[in-house]
């Protein structure tokens, strides 16, 4: 396993889990790994970025701008935000939400047109509604297990080893909710 | 042996843990609060959170002088604040290990500057530690407190942004546990008096002569010698940039990076053909390599702002395409803002609408200074509010003060605001002072202080009084206002504002990040597009395009200040379930 992924979204979205279990799946299964993440002043709301490398051996936290082999986006305008960071034809898994930032709130901008348009143009696109996934499982802050179970079927990752990664990672007693949502979003990157 | 991912600041804590550290005290700042907070998961260790840096390292000083390995952990602008007990620390030494850990933040994701505290080491002459990843992070700390020891000096250790908050594996080892010795009297030592310090100076100078000698024999200072056309001298996050942007360059990867080992960094400039230093801020290596006349270079490529990356680096060691990747053009900005039912949204509102200057100072409430409420004229550093509004008393007459506010947070009104207030009052100034009382240190992650009621561990702590004591500083005007009850807090600023002496305003309401339950979210009936509540910036309320708004239930948490400004009362609370 060698990957170098991009995990953006806004601050409050439940990010550092879903890279905390790309960080086990690379421990369990003997790579070396780095994760880099935002705390702090960025996290209110604000726009968050993590990069997770993955390889035999990693140097810099960071991945170059144009290097990351995959996206998980927990919503579409930072899916484009983000693109800068991505190869070309790079995986996109994106979350369709639109969550308004303040000139959109202010009435002072529209929401973009277009998003979906310019993602599916930059690479290999899944785009899901994983908050409708989530509201039918009856679990609203599972969009980030939601994702990562999509991405990891695109992967074409070994199912039991995500299932391990993800039990390893989420609270004891949400071990059951979490793989039920990793499932369901495994399903949901057959379309 | 076991493995885990950590943060550059958990392996810190790992790496104290390890040394047989027994005393942390530190005051939270991004991205060093991390340390803190993973040491107090480790129970031979007494941690704290102080009210600030200066006290923070007196503290671990007075552990480390009776014995103790101690560390205080603080962010750039914090070591500002301890740069005092650190300058003589210096002279005294140290009787355990004595660690100083502080985290720059090139790029500023959450400060106020981008200062280097790398100069701090070269003019308190104490040695200066440079991880590169977490394991370095746990190894150096480690080894920071032997060297403490060895060489009777205090050690600082320096992050950044980007190792502190990055995660790679770390090894993990045993607790060295060290025993206490008995207290020992040495007021020669320690009693920093002008003879005393004399006989000190000199020590510290043949200190830091054998640490600069020693540094080229250390293993943390290590030369990868590879192809010679080109060497690079560098630390920190900068070196795995390096290695990636440059596999085949010869490198000299510094651990130390104060004093620096002139004899290996001789030995290296005469074996390669070109010398360049890639580092993040200022020219600290560089200038120091000039002034052993080497011929270095790098900064005129890297620059002395933001963060460096292996784009960037690459683009200093070779030249070449520059050209960065534009962001596609529709996406828009998302400024983080203050949360929905955030009590500090509820103080700007109304000096907003009074139309008052407000000096402000640093912590979640400097959000008011963006648009829509633009409610603030200044911030400076921790505990400037109180004293700006002053100074400007001083020069604009009292009269201004009949139209200005200060307004501060309650962690950093114990910080370093309660002694710009004993200002104020004993040399007859006539300022308003607004204590924004949230209960807890809300900008950097909800650390608890002095008036939340309860320790670094949760456990319960003598509360504070914060009117208590402004009243003890000699303030005759002191009351307490609810924020939500905005007829009361209008009538109150407006009259301690316009009142002829210093008057203090304690705005009580905890974060809202802390209430698990919240009221019912408002909904909006028969909007008549005014746009008044839009003024307030709140993140669970938007407008279309006919200007008419909607609450957004998922993140309304119905503190009803919209409600108490709709001049039409078309804000209702829905009832509980009502929506889906
Ligand atoms: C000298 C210094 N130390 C630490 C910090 C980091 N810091 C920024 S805001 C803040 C605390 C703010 O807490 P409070 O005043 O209670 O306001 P709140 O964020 O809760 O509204 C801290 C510790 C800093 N900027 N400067």
């Amino acid at each position: 396993m060698r990957m170098d992924l991009i995990i953006v979204g806004v601050g409050g979205q439940g990010i550092l889990l879903a890279s905390r279990v790309m960080g086990r799946l690379a421990m369990n299964a003997g790579r070396d790994v780095k994760v880099s993440e935002v705390h702090g002043m960025s996290q209110r709301g604000g726009d968050v970025i993590t990069h997770v490398r993955i390889a035999e051996a990693v140097q810099s936290p960071l991945i170059e701008e144009g290097k990351a082999d995959a996206m998980i986006a927990f919503e579409r305008m930072e899916a484009v935000r983000a693109l800068p960071y991505l190869k070309k034809g790079g995986l996109i898994v994106v979350n369709t939400q639109k969550i308004a930032p303040a000139p959109v709130l202010a009435g002072a901008a529209e929401y973009p047109e277009g998003l979906l348009d310019a993602l599916e143009s930059a690479g290999e696109l899944l785009a899901l509604d994983a908050q409708h996934i989530a509201k039918k499982l009856k679990a609203p802050r599972a969009v980030n297990i939601i994702l990562l179970g999509a991405f990891a079927r695109r992967r074409g990752g070994d199912q039991a080893a995500w299932l391990e990664a993800v039990s390893a990672c989420v609270p004891p007693r949400t071990v059951e909710a979490n793989l039920s949502a990793f499932l369901a979003g495994w399903e949901a990157a057959v379309q | 042996m076991e493995k885990a991912l950590l943060l550059g600041d958990e392996a810190i804590a790992r790496g104290a843990w390890e040394a047989g550290c027994r005393v942390v005290s530190s005051y939270p700042g991004t991205p060093s609060t991390e340390v803190t907070e993973a040491i107090a998961a480790y129970k031979e260790i007494n941690a704290e959170w102080a009210p600030n840096e200066k006290v923070s390292l007196e503290v671990a000083f007075g552990a480390a002088m009776a014995g103790a390995r101690a560390m205080a952990c603080m962010k750039h602008v914090g070591l500002n604040v301890a740069a005092d007990p650190l300058f003589t620390a210096a002279y005294t030494g140290v009787r355990a290990g004595l660690v100083v850990v502080v985290a720059d933040d090139p790029a500023m994701f959450s400060s106020q500057n981008e200062q280097d505290s790398r100069y701090y080491a070269r003019s308190a002459h104490v040695p200066i530690l440079e991880p590169s990843d977490s394991q370095e992070c746990k190894d150096f700390t480690a080894l920071a407190f032997a060297l403490s020891e060895q060489y009777d000096t205090p050690v600082l250790v320096r992050l950044t942004t980007r190792i502190a908050h990055a995660r790679s594996l770390v090894t993990l080892g045993e607790r060295l546990d060290r025993p206490v010795p008995a207290w020992e009297k040495e007021p020669q030592k320690y009693v920093m008096m002008p003879g005393n310090a004399r006989r000190r100076h000199p020590i510290v100078e043949q200190r830091e002569k054998k640490l600069a000698e020693d540094a080229s024999e250390m293993e943390i200072n290590r030369i990868e010698m590879r192809d010679t056309t080109l060497g690079v001298v560098c630390a920190s996050v900068c070196y795995p940039y390096v290695r990636e942007a440059a596999p085949d360059a010869s490198v000299f990867k510094l651990g130390m990076t104060y004093p620096l080992p002139e004899t290996a960094l001789r030995a290296f400039a005469a074996k390669v053909e070109r010398l360049i230093v890639i580092e993040e801020l200022e020219p600290f290596m560089e200038d120091s390599l000039k002034a052993m006349g080497l011929p270095a270079a790098g900064k005129a490529e890297t620059g002395l702002q933001g963060e460096l990356g292996v784009r960037k680096v690459r683009r200093a060691l070779f030249g070449g395409e520059t050209r960065l990747i534009a962001a596609p053009p529709q996406v828009l900005p998302r400024p983080p803002a203050l949360c929905p039912g955030c009590p500090h949204r509820a103080v700007f509102n109304i000096l907003r609408k009074q139309k008052l200057n407000v000096f402000g100072d640093i912590g979640c409430y400097t959000l008011g200074a963006t648009p829509p409420l633009n409610a603030m004229d200044a911030t400076l550093c921790m505990g400037a509010s109180i004293g700006m509004a002053f100074g400007a008393e001083k020069a604009q007459g009292k009269a201004f003060s009949r139209k200005s506010v200060a307004v501060i947070g309650d962690s950093t009104f114990l910080h370093s605001g309660v002694t710009a207030l004993i200002d104020a009052v004993y040399n007859s100034g006539t300022i308003t002072v607004l204590i924004l009382d949230n209960r807890i240190t809300g900008m950097t992650g909800h650390q608890e202080n002095p008036a939340s009621g309860r320790d670094i561990y949760g456990s319960p702590a003598p509360m504070l009084d914060l009117a208590a004591l402004c009243q003890a500083c000699g303030v005759k005007h002191v009351r307490t206002a609810d924020p939500y009850d905005q007829k009361a807090l209008d009538a109150a600023v407006g009259e301690e504002v316009s009142r002829e002496a210093v008057s203090v305003i304690v705005v009580k309401w905890p974060c809202i990040l802390l209430e698990k339950e919240h009221p019912a979210p408002y909904h909006v009936e028969g909007c008549k597009a005014c746009g008044v509540c839009m003024r307030l910036g709140c993140p669970a309320i938007g407008s279309g395009a006919d200007r008419t708004v909607q609450i957004n239930p998922n993140t309304c948490v119905g503190c009803g200040l919209c409600a108490s400004v709709c001049p039409f009362g078309c804000m209702k609370l829905l009832e509980r379930g009502e929506h889906a």
